[in-house]
Formats: C-alpha cells, sequence, structure tokens
C-alpha cells in the first residue's frame, strides 16, 4: 500500500529536573494516503507531542519520520522550509492560536506571503478569497479580527491557513474539543469534504472517541508515550483486546439509555511519565495485571490481521 | 415535595453599549433527592441561572430582572445578603467549573474544607472542624494525610473531589454542579461520577447538574431541561426527552453527536450560531436555524405546550 507517511520507533525525551519524561517512546506506524490515522489517549500521554514531533515542530530524540519516501527529521533551512509547504497543522485551541492583531485575511494569506506562492497582490486577494470561500467564511469577514469571531469561525480559519499552502498531509491537533457539538459536527463535515475534494491525509489527534469513530480509517490507542493498541477504526468498538482501550471505551457516558453497557472503572491515575519503572505502563490500573506485567515491556503484536497490541495477556481477558 | 421552585427568571446583564438578555423567563422546580441535568450550548444561560440561584451574579452589570425563586417555600430573591450568606454553602452549595482555579492555591485543601465547616458552625471549635473536614475528605476518596498539601500537588480529577468535598462539607439540600467533569478525562470523569451518584444517594441530596454533554445527562439525571438563548425549551423526566425528543433544537443536538453504536458518512449538524443575547429575534429564538419554521415562528414567540404530564416543550409545531 502506498504509505504517505511512515514514523519508526519515534522517540521524544523532555529533560526536565526530576529525570527524563518520556513523552514518545517509541512509535512505529504508518499512514496510507488519503486515509485518517485518529490518536486517542488522555491528557498527558503524548499524543500532542506525537503530532508536533511528527510535522517538524520540535526535535525528536530519536527514530525516523518518513514523508513521502524521505527522511525529513534532519532536514535543515531550505529543504525543511521546502517540505513545510505539504504538511500542515490545525491547532487545538482556536482562541490562543490566532495572532490578535491579525485580520482574518492576513492571517490566512500569511503562509502564502512566507512561501512567496502569490506573483502579486491581486493574485493574493484572488487565493484569500478563494480560501476563505472553501472554509465557509462569508467575504465580510475578511477585515474582522479573531476577537470578533465566535470559536466555529476562528477554527474555519484555522484550517483556512493549513489549506493555504495545498497541503498533501494535515496533523489535526483536537480541532473541535473548544466547540460546541452543534458546532462540532459542522466543522468535522467541512473536514470530510476537504479530504474527499483534495485527497488529503489526516493525522487526527483527540480524546474524543466518538468523535475519532466517525471521522478516523484507523485508531491508535496511546497510553503515557506508547501505543497500546493500533486497528481498523470499527473494529476497535467491536472487538477491542487492550484492557486499557476496554476501560477507556465503557467510561465514555453514552445516550442510549436502553442499552446500558457495565463500565470498567480504573483506580488511580495515570502515572508520572518521568523515568517510568521498566514494564508495562500501565500495569498500575490494570484490573488484569500479572507479575510479567511489571518486569516486561509488551512488544506490540498482531493478534488479528491489522490489530496490532501491546499486552502479554490479551488472550486470557478474551 | 417541591424543594425549589423557580418561576419566570429573566437575568440581565446591563452594558454600556447593550443590554445582553442571557436568561428569559426560566421556570422549573426540583423535588427532594432529585437530580435535574440542564444541557445547553456556550451562551445559552445556564450558568447564569445557577449563579441566579446563589445570587451570585455579578452586579453590576448583572441584575435579576424579575422572577421568584421559593426555596422550601422561602422567597430567596428578598432575603437580606446576610442571610442569603448563610444559606450558601449549608443549604444550597455549588461545584464551580474549573477545579484548577476555583480553589485558593495558597491555602492547604484542609485549611479549605474546614473553612467552610467553621463558618457555618461557629460554635464548632478548630479541632473537632479540622477532624471532620478530614472525614470529608476520606468520603471523597483522598487519604486524610493529604489535609496539609497545596492545590498545585494535586491532579485535576483529586482537586474536583476537593472542591465536591467543600461543597459537601456542610450537607447541604441541594448540590448545584456547573460541568463538574468538563476538565477532566473520561476515565477520571467515569470516577468522579459514580462518587457523586453515590454520595448524593446516601446523602438524599438533590441536585442540578449543568453540562453540554447528554451522555453526562443520561448517567446521572432524573430530569432534563434543555436551554436554548435563555430559555428552557424543552423539559421532562429523562425517557421523554431521550426517548422521544421534541423541540428541533432538542432533535438536532441529538443528531450532531456521532454515535459510538451506528456508521454515518456524514453527521447532520444545525446550520447557523446562537442568536447574539444583546438582540435576540422577536419570535421563537431558534426560528433562524430551524428546519420547520414559519413565518409564525418569526413574529410570536411560541408559547410552553404540555405535551404529556411533565413534558414540556416550547414550539408551536409540537402538538400532543
Amino acid at each position: 500500500m502506498d504509505d504517505i507517511l511512515q514514523v519508526k520507533k519515534l522517540q521524544k525525551y523532555f529533560k526536565t529536573p526530576k529525570g527524563t519524561l518520556r513523552a514518545v517512546d517509541g512509535l512505529t506506524f504508518s499512514i496510507p494516503r488519503g486515509a485518517t490515522l485518529g490518536v486517542v489517549g488522555e491528557s498527558g500521554c503524548g499524543k500532542s507531542t506525537l503530532g508536533r514531533t511528527v510535522i517538524g515542530l520540535c526535535d525528536a530524540t530519536a527514530g525516523q519520520t518518513i514523508f513521502e519516501g524521505k527522511d525529513i527529521l534532519h532536514l535543515q533551512g531550505k529543504e525543511r522550509k521546502a517540505i513545510r509547504l505539504q504538511m500542515q497543522m490545525i491547532f487545538q485551541d482556536p482562541f490562543s492560536s490566532l495572532n490578535p492583531r491579525m485580520s482574518v485575511s492576513e492571517a490566512i494569506a500569511e503562509g502564502l506571503i512566507v512561501h512567496n506562492l502569490c506573483s502579486s497582490t491581486a493574485e493574493l486577494n484572488k487565493r484569500v478569497t478563494e480560501l476563505m470561500d472553501t472554509v465557509g467564511l462569508a467575504q465580510r469577514l475578511a477585515l474582522s479580527y479573531p476577537h470578533e469571531l465566535d470559536g466555529g469561525r476562528r477554527q474555519r480559519i484555522g484550517i483556512a491557513r493549513a489549506l493555504s499552502l495545498n497541503p498533501s498531509f494535515i496533523v489535526c491537533d483536537e480541532p473541535v474539543s473548544a466547540l460546541d457539538v452543534s458546532i462540532q459536527a459542522q466543522i468535522l463535515n467541512l473536514m470530510q469534504d476537504l479530504q474527499e475534494e483534495r485527497g488529503l491525509t489526516y493525522m487526527f489527534i483527540t480524546h474524543n472517541l466518538s468523535v475519532v469513530k466517525h471521522i478516523s480509517n484507523e485508531i491508535m490507542v496511546m497510553y503515557l508515550g506508547q501505543m497500546m493498541e493500533k486497528c481498523p477504526s470499527e473494529e476497535l468498538f467491536s472487538n477491542t483486546f487492550h484492557p486499557y482501550t476496554k476501560a477507556l471505551l465503557s467510561s465514555i457516558p453514552s445516550v442510549d439509555l436502553d442499552n446500558r453497557k457495565e463500565r470498567i472503572l480504573l483506580n488511580g491515575e495515570i502515572s508520572s511519565p518521568i523515568d517510568p519503572k521498566p514494564g508495562c505502563r500501565f500495569a498500575a490500573r490494570c484490573p488484569y495485571v500479572e507479575n510479567i506485567c511489571y518486569q516486561q515491556n509488551p512488544e506490540i503484536r498482531e493478534i488479528v490481521s491489522g490489530h496490532y497490541i501491546a499486552c502479554h495477556c490479551a488472550e486470557k481477558i478474551q | 415535595m417541591k424543594i425549589l421552585d423557580v418561576k419566570d427568571l429573566h437575568v440581565h446583564y446591563l452594558t454600556d453599549e447593550a443590554t445582553v438578555k442571557a436568561v428569559n423567563g426560566v421556570s422549573f422546580s426540583l423535588e427532594k433527592g432529585e437530580t435535574l441535568g440542564v444541557v445547553g450550548e456556550t451562551g445559552a444561560g445556564k450558568t447564569t441561572t445557577a449563579l441566579a440561584l446563589l445570587q451570585l451574579v455579578p452586579d453590576p452589570p448583572g441584575r435579576i430582572i424579575k422572577g421568584d425563586i421559593l426555596f422550601n417555600g422561602l422567597p430567596l430573591l428578598s432575603l437580606k445578603e446576610k442571610e442569603m450568606r448563610k444559606l450558601r454553602g449549608e443549604k444550597i452549595a455549588m461545584i464551580f467549573q474549573d477545579p484548577m482555579t476555583s480553589l485558593n492555591p495558597v491555602l492547604t485543601v484542609g485549611d479549605q474544607i474546614t473553612e467552610v465547616i467553621k463558618l457555618h458552625n461557629t460554635e464548632l471549635s478548630l479541632a473537632s472542624a479540622t477532624e471532620k473536614a478530614s472525614e470529608m475528605l476520606e468520603t471523597v476518596g483522598i487519604e486524610a494525610v493529604r489535609m496539609n498539601e497545596y492545590p498545585h500537588q494535586f491532579s485535576g480529577g483529586m482537586k474536583q473531589r476537593v472542591v465536591i468535598a467543600i461543597a459537601l462539607a456542610c450537607n447541604p439540600e441541594i448540590l448545584i454542579a456547573d460541568e463538574p467533569t468538563t476538565a477532566l478525562d473520561v476515565t477520571i470523569q467515569a470516577q468522579v461520577l459514580s462518587m457523586m451518584g453515590k454520595l448524593k444517594n446516601e446523602r438524599g441530596t438533590s441536585m442540578i447538574l449543568i453540562t453540554h454533554d447528554l451522555g453526562v445527562v443520561a448517567e446521572i439525571c432524573d430530569k432534563v431541561a434543555i436551554m436554548y438563548a435563555g430559555e428552557i425549551v424543552e423539559y421532562g423526566n429523562l425517557r421523554q426527552v431521550f426517548k422521544n425528543p421534541m423541540h428541533p433544537y432538542t432533535k438536532g443536538l441529538f443528531a450532531s453527536i456521532p454515535d459510538m453504536n451506528k456508521t454515518v458518512h456524514r453527521l447532520t449538524p444545525i446550520k447557523g450560531l446562537m442568536p447574539d443575547p444583546s438582540c435576540l429575534p422577536f419570535g421563537c429564538s431558534f426560528c433562524a436555524r430551524c428546519s420547520i419554521a414559519s413565518e409564525s415562528c418569526v413574529k410570536n414567540d411560541p408559547e410552553i405546550l404540555e405535551i404529556e404530564p411533565g413534558h414540556i416543550v416550547k414550539c408551536a409545531y409540537c402538538k400532543a
């Protein structure tokens, strides 16, 4: 299959006074062209750091990111600038990710100017107008400033900025978590339309499992910097193997009054990612923990075709 | 028995530029031991309603224009500030939205729980108030040895537990919880919700739960009020509203949520945005976004209809 992005043993460690914080710890995955990979996990599991590292906003400690057949982690200067044309990011908080002193049209034009993509002011204005139409922003808002707009419209600016350079791959870091449900649905539909029109590839980072199910082809569940489970999105909801995923799925409050599922309550909280103990990262909270879980970090293995997990005891739990 | 009865409550924020009509004629009642879920989007007036119940709406610019709030028959709006202050925290307590900012960073959590207990039981000695505070901390699942720690030493879920301990310290009759789990991760949210449910049942506390998450409402509430632009557009018990939503806005809300059990290619969002509360439309406030609105919806404010016992809808096109 034609993979637009391959990530191999990616690590991102931060040095802190207390020790080494392992935000992303040896992740390997790939995303096929035109597909959406959903990345889910609780706060502090390293999903945002993963997004930023993949796209090169922070330097990886070790590992490889191969984009369109080229290892991009160690590119510098011009080469790195060129790769930015193809990889873009939509940020989480539409309230803080926009410059309050730039009007809507200035914000959208910024990338085009930086990369010198328009030869004249007229062409630039035309591109900005097109982009505003694409994301559903009315032309009368061109001279408005971010504080005049609501969250949904601001997130549309964020999407227009990401699209302005015609990228093929977009990292979406919680693009809808700051929005109300009725607006969230509008933005999700817009993102799906754009993907179909332009053949975009998304890496969609979120903590909202129902959103991720809706938009992804494949889902990766992260816990403390490591991958716990990765499988096609339908399968994650019908046939999960990992105890963490099971607990995560059962924790989501459902609006369905008739099929109340039994809730698996996890004890405790996510432990510290600083100098983690050997063994499975989830062991301390796992209801099915065994001795081996405290000694050995489980290898990622393919349990059914296309379904990868990192757990010693998955078969016993089933 | 009605423990709380709110009638035709109007709260406006008077600013230099405009009058923001945050709450426009909200009426509901709460029975003893019952949990009411108040659902709505940002700016629907949920939090303002809650603040008005405790008379904590910042004045200026906020003003309770008219309405009645009866607590066990006692008209709260005619109480003096001193009398109200005795009620707050003791009879009616509130859990605020953001556990990260609702605790005092320079006091230990033990001191903060003790403070509430001391305030409402002046004759109690400091030692016994402190002891009661440590019992409270144990009740919400935090070891009493952490009494002398500061809020920054706790995680988000733990801080929310401390806030809940403060709210429940005086055994209030009504607990108002404003988005108590919005800032928490799902696994922690599940822990906090199940703990709140347990405490509520043990103590027989009535609760008003404000949230935008319909799933949380389904977990914990008995009755639901759907708010839109400062009005309750639909009200009923959980089954009535979730199984048989009548108002177009309620239907739209349910359609906007991606369903975990079904696969749909596209979501059906509610088109448009909520109206600006400083210039609300004359007729039905939802008409601009409604798919079944007619001309009369633009002109006339719809009446409140009771389509089945206890199920109330504010829409001209919903007949029993």
